[in-house]
């Protein structure tokens, strides 16, 4: 009986987390398009709803009341998966993400890596989608966006291990505690600028945003892997790409801005968590607005031949900084074992038998 | 090629990226170009070429008298008219055809009839949901005339010294 | 419910496993690939080896299952016409599974056989995971840990050196030598008088 009250209380929550994050999807949706039309001169949705801020629903009607059309050579069962994938690998990561101290569904040991298993799991719904729909356009966009990913993948996982060095946990938010104290002067932005940058620039990438949006460029691939795709599919692919990026920023928030702390050191909370995502989003929105896109050849080669030397260097600059200074990190001190997070020290081998005990069983 | 590290230095900074934003932020807050479509307009010039009309006399006695010089001229061949004498012994058209979906609104109609009776109005804002409904005859012509009789007028006389 | 979990995922990792070897599309073979390291994957979370988990779902669902992909995609192969020659290669691949199934079950009656190591290797419990494992692996395994890791380095030096081709007179973009030009080197001003040339 536990067990089931348990599962509900489970499931309101997913429920709660999932119904807030597409409602500030869909206000978010307008905010791009409000800002990008903005630095254009233009006035971008002023029509459904005061000052059009009803537009992301509007959109949403009329996507859901369009036909589907599935095209004849495609293989039916893939096509449709492709968005349904997307669409629930986007909306999963939330999971783990800490909006306040205590505010998660699952604050499981193994956070950052879940969100970058379920990041780098997202390719399969661009991949997917197209192959399946037996059309050229779509095809050369999937290959283009996989091997765009597989590619920044790599330097966002070395971000990662930066971070993580200095953290010493996995936990996303041990991560956060570990950029509390002075304020927004221990936040990792701070401590890690190159990298910061690097995992902002990554996460463009990452999400497929300009200046890196040559999957769908619609100047040549005509939208790329989505060409064949219309009506619900569609908009849950564009749902999905979207919920990528705000998960994207909330990552940039957790790992480098100090998650839910507030830059003044007191009165931390969710306000400051939405603050810092929307700031992060204005900044995806400038990036889109203002930055012209990349060739493909100049992708890879800032991918790999940039991104990834560098990022590796700071994992190696970033280790024997605290290893000849003796900096500890954070989940191996005595501020976050006084707090109940902090990491065991491993101890000398000894004839511990005890049975398991895990934390989340 | 000597290293310029300023330069390096410039780009690693990403201070063209700075400048970009700081370029967008500027005309983030400048008044927005774009006009507010339905509810306001540009201003339109007399002579502006829009969807035709055929207008009458003062007298509600029609213009055409069915030359068909506007048929010959028009390159697209959009214009058909047939005519025949009326009762009263002028010569009218039965038919003025004119297919909105091939006009290219050249103007050249307007420019060959000696009586000013076929004009290109100051209406743009004739999309239809249908192709037949671009298919103007005679009547439907004579009411946009009706309609924008006032507009019409006053653009001809506003133009008529350049002419 | 973990018994219901374990056999739910128990079922889709074999059924998606068999599904790989009988699917007619190469394409819906990796697919089903996909799934079935998935489900590991969630076997591995139900053991509380949840790094482990992650970890199969970084590396190979999405790095390695891609690159399967890649090449099975871009493959131009009427495989009806391969699948009519089964029968000629039955017996090499009946070999191989007989083989494969037999070290397995000698491994398996050794490892039962055997009392479990792993709990004296000097890992605590209590720790997360990534600790028990890096407790683990710098120490008591660092050789063959380094070892493994240098394995791979040197499979990924020769792949590099079978596939790297220096062509001549191939032009290519000097992104740096580019980003160092300014008009003052690059740009001269001439004045041209009209009907002559420079």
């Amino acid at each position: 009986m536990d067990d089931f009250w348990l599962f509900l209380t489970i499931l309101g929550q997913c429920l709660l987390v999932m119904v807030g994050v597409l409602i500030s999807l869909a206000f978010l949706l307008y905010m791009d398009r409000k800002v990008w039309a903005a630095v254009q001169l233009r006035r971008g949705p002023n029509v459904v709803g005061p000052f059009g801020l009803l537009q992301s629903f509007a959109d949403f009607l009329k996507f859901v009341m369009k036909e589907i059309v599935i095209p004849a050579g495609a293989d039916r069962a893939v096509f449709l998966l492709a968005p349904m994938l997307t669409f629930v690998l986007a909306s999963i990561a939330w999971v783990a993400i800490p909006f306040a101290e205590g505010w998660v569904i699952s604050d499981m040991n193994v956070g950052i890596l879940y969100l970058f298993a379920i990041s780098s799991l997202g390719v399969y719904g661009v991949i997917m989608g197209g192959w399946a729909g037996n059309s050229k356009y779509p095809f050369l966009g999937g290959l283009r966006s996989a091997a765009q990913m597989v590619s920044y993948e790599v330097s966002i996982g070395f971000v990662i291990v930066c971070v993580l060095l200095m953290v010493g946990s996995l936990n996303l938010t041990d991560i956060v505690l570990a950029q509390d104290g002075a304020g927004i002067f221990s936040w990792f932005f701070l401590k890690q600028p190159v990298m910061f940058i690097v995992f902002f620039i990554s996460a463009l990438a990452e999400t497929n945003r300009p200046p890196f949006d040559l999957p769908e460029a619609e100047s040549e691939l005509v939208a790329g892997y989505q060409v064949e795709y219309s009506s619900t599919p569609y908009l849950l692919f564009m749902i999905g790409e979207y919920m990528n990026i705000v998960m994207m920023c909330a990552l940039t928030t957790i790992l480098f801005l100090g998650g839910w702390l507030s830059p003044i050191g007191v009165g931390h909370g969710m306000f400051w968590f939405v603050l810092k995502v929307v700031f992060c989003f204005f900044m995806f929105a400038m990036v889109k607005a203002i930055v012209p896109r990349y060739r493909y050849d100049q992708l890879m080669r800032l991918g790999w031949k940039v991104f990834l030397p560098l990022s590796l260097a700071f994992v190696v600059l970033t280790a024997s900084f605290m290893k000849i200074f003796d900096v500890q990190p954070w989940a191996y001190t005595d501020e976050a074992r006084e707090m109940g997070r902090g990491a065991m020290m491993i101890e000398a081998p000894a004839s511990t038998t005890e049975p398991a005990k895990t934390e989340e069983s | 090629m000597a290293t310029d590290w300023a330069r390096a230095g410039w780009y690693l900074a990403m201070m063209d990226f700075v400048g970009g934003f700081r370029v967008g932020m500027k005309y983030f807050f400048k008044p927005k170009a774009t006009l507010n479509y339905p509810h306001e307009k540009g201003p339109q010039s007399p002579r502006f070429r829009g969807e035709h009309a055929l207008r009458r006399y003062p007298s509600g006695e029609e213009r055409c008298i069915a030359c068909k010089l506007c048929e010959a001229i028009c390159p697209a061949q959009a214009i058909h008219i047939d005519a025949e004498p009326r009762e009263d012994g002028s010569r009218r058209t039965t038919r003025y055809d004119i297919d909105m979906t091939k006009c290219i609104y050249c103007g050249f109609c307007q420019e060959a009839c000696p009586v000013d009776a076929i004009v290109e109005g100051p209406n743009f804002e004739f999309a239809t949901e249908t192709r037949e409904e671009l298919f103007y005859n005679k009547e439907k012509l004579l009411d946009n005339g009706d309609r924008w009789e006032g507009v019409i007028a006053r653009n001809l006389e506003l133009d008529a010294a350049y002419r | 419910m973990q018994a219901i979990a374990f056999y739910l995922f128990a079922t889709v990792a074999c059924v998606a496993g068999t599904l790989v070897v009988f699917a007619r599309n190469p394409v819906h073979s990796v697919l089903w690939l996909i799934l079935a390291f998935f489900s590991t994957a969630g076997l591995f979370v139900l053991m509380g080896a949840e790094f482990l988990a992650m970890l199969l779902m970084i590396i190979y669902v999405g790095a390695v299952a891609v690159l399967f992909l890649f090449v099975v995609m871009m493959l131009d192969i009427d495989f009806a016409e391969l699948r009519g020659r089964v029968a000629q290669y039955l017996p090499l691949g009946l070999a191989i599974g007989v083989v494969l199934i037999v070290e397995l079950s000698v491994g398996f009656a050794a490892w039962n056989g055997m009392e479990k190591k792993i709990i004296d290797s000097g890992t605590v419990y209590g720790t997360t995971n990534a600790h028990a494992l890096g407790g683990v692996v710098y120490t008591k395994y660092v050789y063959a840990f380094q070892a493994s890791g240098l394995i791979l380095l040197v499979a990924m030096v020769g792949a590099i050196v079978l596939t790297l081709r220096h062509r001549e007179g191939v032009k290519t973009q000097d992104v740096w030598a580019q980003m160092q030009r300014d008009p003052k080197t690059a740009v001269e001003l001439k004045d041209v008088r009209p009907g002559q040339s420079l």
